[in-house]
């Protein structure tokens, strides 16, 4: 990847997790956590990777995406507002009455969503569906798939993963997040996944374990698990959940947040600041 | 069009090979069509199809939850998914799956939960659906069918292809009574009146449809007149029937192979209150009961399930009716 290009993607995921905390902050409370740690795999597969059409969001022949963990929804909302999905104001009604972008990502409601999800570990098996149908079809399209850490605690994962396994779905890849931490806390506390990566590989996959902030490895991994003929493919993202807002970062349980006036002005603050960081980074190359 | 051929006699195709026969002809006639079985290929009558067939039928393996997810994606690309286990496997193992993966997200399939109630013998309680019905009918627009004899299964496997939503048939895997002649088309939430009646009117469906018949026989004998209502749709319900046979006899029984709580026997009463139509009434079935192991008969002794019980219930309703 040329410089340019990851530079943009830099700034292209700082956009996405300052729309997404300021989503979250409009409305006072959320799951920022865990959607600011998928953020820059979002960056990469809708910056440089998917095939889609924004004015056809139901393209038949469009790359699919499945965010099981499906409370990640502020975070690909403000990725597909960005995107021109729909327009930017409707971010500015998250989880609000009546409002097209619910908690959970909900494909009846939001343009750009492919699948419901939020009950977690569904979102696994109906991505394999997905992936079986255009895979059936002699399609070309791929299905890329999120998982956070905790959902992989669900038996479902892994009834789905054997499948895709047996039926050398090559055609999707899964997206671990592993930001080893679970609504309770750390995953070691709560259920160990031990190696993930190796669990995977066990599987049946092609997995690979990387920096999930780091554009250029996401993007390099994408290419080699997406290459691997037979098998499906699992990139182990190794992020930290609350990325890009050091100050939710370093609160310990912060899958689910309520914030105070305060807390919102600081966030917002160090989301800008990274912004600026990107931005500057990229004018002065 | 629906003509009645009942002698009282058996089906001579099993359910089995009718759903095997029919899956296989939709494939025939729509590309969309795949099915899918959660390692009961040999079970559903699917087997062969399966090795003939990879790319339309898809075995999950002994994963019901993912079978039913799995079905979901295929329906957000286009396909037309049929899937079938037994039914406590497709109904109260996977529920959030079919209730979300499918029935909340929008997306279309049709399960044929096999084995209904007592039909399940041998297998006992763990595998004996009593309560299939009462989750299904709990999702939002869901359709649910209780088939009462093997030409009936075949016109709703056909009807329900293009129904939005979740839809769930149950029955045996095995043969019922003859009820229908070959080729009835059937119209999807429109009861059937199998016989007509003046005193009573028992509203069945499933394996009680011919037990109801032959306990229109028993009470003919003793100079009752029963109607005889084959609601094979359980939802939604046909309500102009019911109120119309309710206000002719004055006094109705439901029948089912199935827990009284939460299937037919209340979809009846909540119709008939809701439409103010106040009859003695009552819910044959099995009452409040888990399953157990034995052949059909013996099952449907101790679960009352018999013509003879059914009639027995009819006459305690009737002298309600007259006090």
């Amino acid at each position: 990847m040329d410089k340019k290009k990851e530079q943009n993607l830099k700034v292209f995921a700082a956009r996405i997790r300052l729309e997404t905390a300021r989503m979250v902050c409009n409305l006072g409370f959320g799951h920022l956590g865990g959607a600011l740690s998928v953020v820059d795999a979002l960056a990469v597969l809708y910056g440089d990777v998917m095939r889609f059409d924004a004015e056809n969001p139901t393209w038949e022949d469009r790359d699919l995406l499945v965010m099981s963990k499906g409370h990640a929804g502020p975070s690909l909302y403000a990725t597909l507002a960005m995107k021109n999905f729909f327009p930017m104001e409707w971010l500015d009604t998250l989880n609000c009455p009546g409002t097209r972008l619910p908690s959970h990502c909900d494909r009846n409601l939001t343009p750009g969503v492919d699948m419901t999800t939020g009950s977690l570990g569904q979102g696994t098996s109906t991505a394999v569906g997905m992936a079986l149908g255009k895979k059936l079809d002699g399609k070309t399209n791929r299905v890329f798939l999120f998982v956070g850490d905790g959902e992989c605690n669900e038996g479902q994962v892994w009834e789905a993963a054997m499948f895709a396994a047996q039926h050398k779905l090559d055609n999707m890849i899964w997206l671990i997040d592993l930001n080893g931490k679970q609504l309770d806390g750390k995953l070691s506390d709560v259920i160990d996944l031990r190696d993930i990566r190796q669990k995977f590989e066990d599987f049946g996959f092609a997995a690979v374990s990387i920096d999930g902030h780091d554009v250029v490895a996401i993007r390099d991994a994408i290419d080699s698990v997406g290459s691997v003929k037979d098998k499906p493919g699992c990139i182990v993202l190794n992020t930290v959940k609350g990325k890009g807002v050091p100050y939710v970062e370093n609160i310990e349980l912060n899958h689910h947040l309520r914030f105070t006036p305060e807390q919102i002005e600081k966030i917002m603050c160090e989301a800008e600041e990274g912004l600026r960081n990107a931005e500057k980074e990229a004018c002065g190359d | 069009m629906i003509k009645i051929i009942y002698d009282g006699t058996a089906e001579t195709t099993s359910h089995k090979e009718v759903f095997a026969n029919t899956i296989e002809s939709l494939m025939n006639e729509d590309d969309r069509v795949i099915f899918l079985d959660a390692d009961l290929m040999n079970s559903s009558g699917m087997y062969k199809l399966w090795k003939e067939k990879p790319e339309r039928v898809i075995n999950c393996g002994v994963a019901e939850a993912n079978m039913m997810g799995i079905a979901a994606g295929l329906s957000a690309v286009g396909r037309t998914p049929y899937v079938h286990t037994f039914g406590p496997f497709a109904s109260r193992r996977c529920f959030d799956q079919v209730f979300l993966s499918i029935g909340y997200a929008g997306n279309s399939v049709r399960i044929y939960g096999s084995d209904a109630g007592v039909t399940a013998e041998f297998n006992g309680g763990t595998h004996m659906p009593f309560e299939d019905m009462t989750l299904m009918r709990a999702i939002p627009g869901a359709h649910v069918f209780d088939l009462a004899d093997g030409v009936q299964f075949e016109s709703v496997i056909r009807a329900v292809k293009d129904l939005p939503g979740v839809t769930y048939m149950r029955s045996t895997r095995k043969q019922y009574r003859k009820i229908y002649e070959k080729g009835s088309a059937f119209e999807i939430g429109k009861g059937c009146l199998l016989n007509e009646g003046t005193d009573i009117s028992i509203i069945a469906c499933g394996l009680m449809v011919s037990e109801a018949m032959l306990a229109a026989d028993l009470l003919k004998d003793e100079g009752i007149s029963a109607e005889v209502i084959d609601m094979f749709t359980v939802k939604p319900i046909d309500k102009d029937l019911i109120v119309k046979t309710a206000k002719k006899t004055g006094a109705v029984v439901t029948s089912e192979n199935h827990n009284v709580i939460g299937g037919l026997g209340d979809a009846v009463a909540a119709c008939l209150m809701e439409e103010n139509v106040a009859v003695p009434f009552r819910k044959h079935g099995v009452q409040d009961l888990f399953g157990q192991v034995g052949p059909i008969n013996y099952l449907k002794e101790v679960y009352g399930l018999t013509a003879k019980a059914l009639a027995e219930t009819c006459k305690k309703v009737l002298k309600e009716k007259k006090q």
